[in-house]
């Protein structure tokens, strides 16, 4: 309700005629900050992220809950982005930065296919990110999982938002990472079958989406083959379906109105009138 | 628990922002006859959370000259990246390998010019014709120390009596590689931010050899 409103006929508040100075006090809170973190926080996607090298290829998984501090902003968001058509990379930290940067990256690697006339290679991608990210030394929060197959084999990445990378076997990032690494320290193998491989990025996301806050909801998965098809799995597991919870709620029938309800008395059609600007003819070109 | 001990900030992770990956670390070089061995452990940290616990901190600058990095991760990355394409570009326009002086001071000319901006501490080792084994340090600040030995990082401090009192001139490839090895293991065993594997690379005019063991000399468990 903002000062000099009225009420109305109807119970609704109508703005008052003239300035409205209602966001003053609010400002005046956001400055007594005084150069330290602003109180206005970019979404960040908390998460769980992870993944891992198998036999045939790699498996990236991620979570799907995204917050506002600790509300849950999007309940089925999608963290695993394309890179290209051998590639896809989890981004875990700011929401906003994650989907930029790897969208840049990924319109950068397309023009460069064109210049080369050849597939992309993933220490491309990784070069390319970790430049612009230690340009802007570590103030894009965008931590990565970027997981691919190329000519020289399958592999795994970790992006740091400060700029720094690792190339390993298999790596967890996010909010969620201590329980998903719990779980990869304590069941991983090397040259694991794709069903193997698949199951273990399963639990560990259910690890991080039951055990951290941050994280929740369902779990993608998405699978690069090394000869060179993907396999994406949207909603590969959803362990919190609402559907269910929902239904056992009895709602009031008002609720549900079919089209038809509202009778119509009168029905009037006026198409718009075209009026040609100041009533002149049209342009012409010579 | 919390003790004195472990609210201290280390030298290094006083620079570091909040969030950024440091390499914690113990970093080694001992010469031996004709050559240098040059050791890491394989701790990367954010905080308290080991972010990578194999990791590489021994880079390649060229044939023969290798570079050991610690303090930020992505600092050291950035300029070890930096000192490779300079030395790739020095051997095309010298037609000769580049010198482990020429490597050492170009990536002092980085360090110092951006310190206010940089947390890495390196140790720049090799062969070349011209000076055969040849280690230089370069600190915090910038400073450049051509030196016998060399170690650094936030475990290199419980090791100074170690490494004082076992130096040797002229030791073989194996012996510097077993001090090598004996010295970083009780790093290890000392400081929390240093564990993981054992690396080591044996740098000489005939060529590299990169090694690693799990298998630490001295510690509180053997797996």
């Amino acid at each position: 309700m903002t000062a000099g409103s009225q009420m109305n006929a109807n119970n609704l508040h109508e703005p008052a005629a003239g300035f409205d100075f209602s966001n003053y006090l609010r400002n005046q809170n956001l400055l007594q900050t005084d150069g330290a973190a602003p109180k206005l926080k970019a979404k960040k996607t908390g998460t769980t992220i992870v993944g891992t090298v198998y036999a045939g290829g790699v498996v990236l998984g991620a979570d799907t809950r995204a917050t506002n501090d600790t509300e849950v902003a999007e309940r089925n968001c999608e963290k695993i982005h394309y890179i290209a058509p051998n590639m896809y990379c989890c981004g875990a930290g700011t929401a906003a930065d994650t989907e930029n940067t790897t969208a840049l990256i990924s319109r950068q690697l397309e023009l460069l296919r064109m210049d080369t006339a050849r597939p992309s290679r993933l220490v491309t991608a990784v070069t390319l990110l970790k430049r612009m990210l230690f340009r802007y030394q570590g103030h894009v929060s965008a931590a990565l999982v970027l997981g691919g197959c190329d000519l020289q084999g399958p592999h795994i990445y970790q992006i740091y938002p400060h700029g720094s990378t690792a190339k390993l076997p298999y790596t967890s990032m996010g909010s969620g990472s201590l329980a998903a690494m719990a779980v990869l320290e304590s069941s991983w193998q090397e040259n694991m079958t794709e069903d193997m491989a698949v199951q273990l990025v399963q639990r560990a996301i259910g690890a991080g989406i039951f055990n951290d806050l941050g994280s929740g909801s369902n779990c993608d998965i998405c699978i690069i083959k090394t000869d060179g098809t993907v396999d994406y799995r949207r909603n590969a597991v959803k362990p919190n379906e609402l559907a269910p919870l929902r239904a056992q709620v009895q709602r009031s029938g008002r609720l549900n109105m079919r089209p038809g309800l509202t009778p119509i008395i009168k029905s009037e059609f006026k198409p718009h009138p075209v009026v040609a600007a100041g009533g002149e003819t049209a342009m012409e070109v010579e | 628990m919390t003790t004195e001990v472990s609210m201290m900030h280390s030298a290094e992770s006083q620079n570091l922002k909040d969030g950024e990956v440091s390499t914690g670390t113990t970093i080694i070089a001992i010469p031996f006859q004709g050559g240098v061995v040059v050791g890491a452990d394989s701790r990367t940290s954010t905080g308290s959370y080991v972010a990578v616990r194999t990791s590489d901190k021994i880079a390649c600058l060229s044939d023969h000259i290798y570079a050991c990095r610690s303090g930020s991760a992505a600092d050291t990355q950035a300029l070890t990246d930096y000192i490779r394409y300079y030395l790739q570009q020095l051997k095309i326009e010298t037609g000769r390998p580049a010198r482990v002086k020429s490597a050492a001071h170009l990536l002092q000319k980085l360090v110092y010019q951006n310190k206010d901006n940089l947390s890495a501490g390196m140790i720049v080792a090799g062969w070349d014709p011209v000076e055969g084994p040849a280690i230089y340090s370069i600190a915090l600040g910038g400073t450049c120390l051509k030196v016998p030995f060399a170690f650094s990082g936030s475990g290199s401090l419980y090791i100074t009596g170690l490494l004082d009192s076992e130096f040797r001139e002229n030791m073989t490839k194996e012996e510097a590689r077993t001090l090598v090895k004996k010295a970083l293991a009780h790093a290890m065993a000392r400081d929390g931010s240093s564990g993981g594997i054992i690396r080591t690379v044996a740098i000489t005019a005939e060529g590299n050899d990169r090694d690693y063991t799990s298998q630490l000399p001295y510690g509180p468990v053997s797996y």
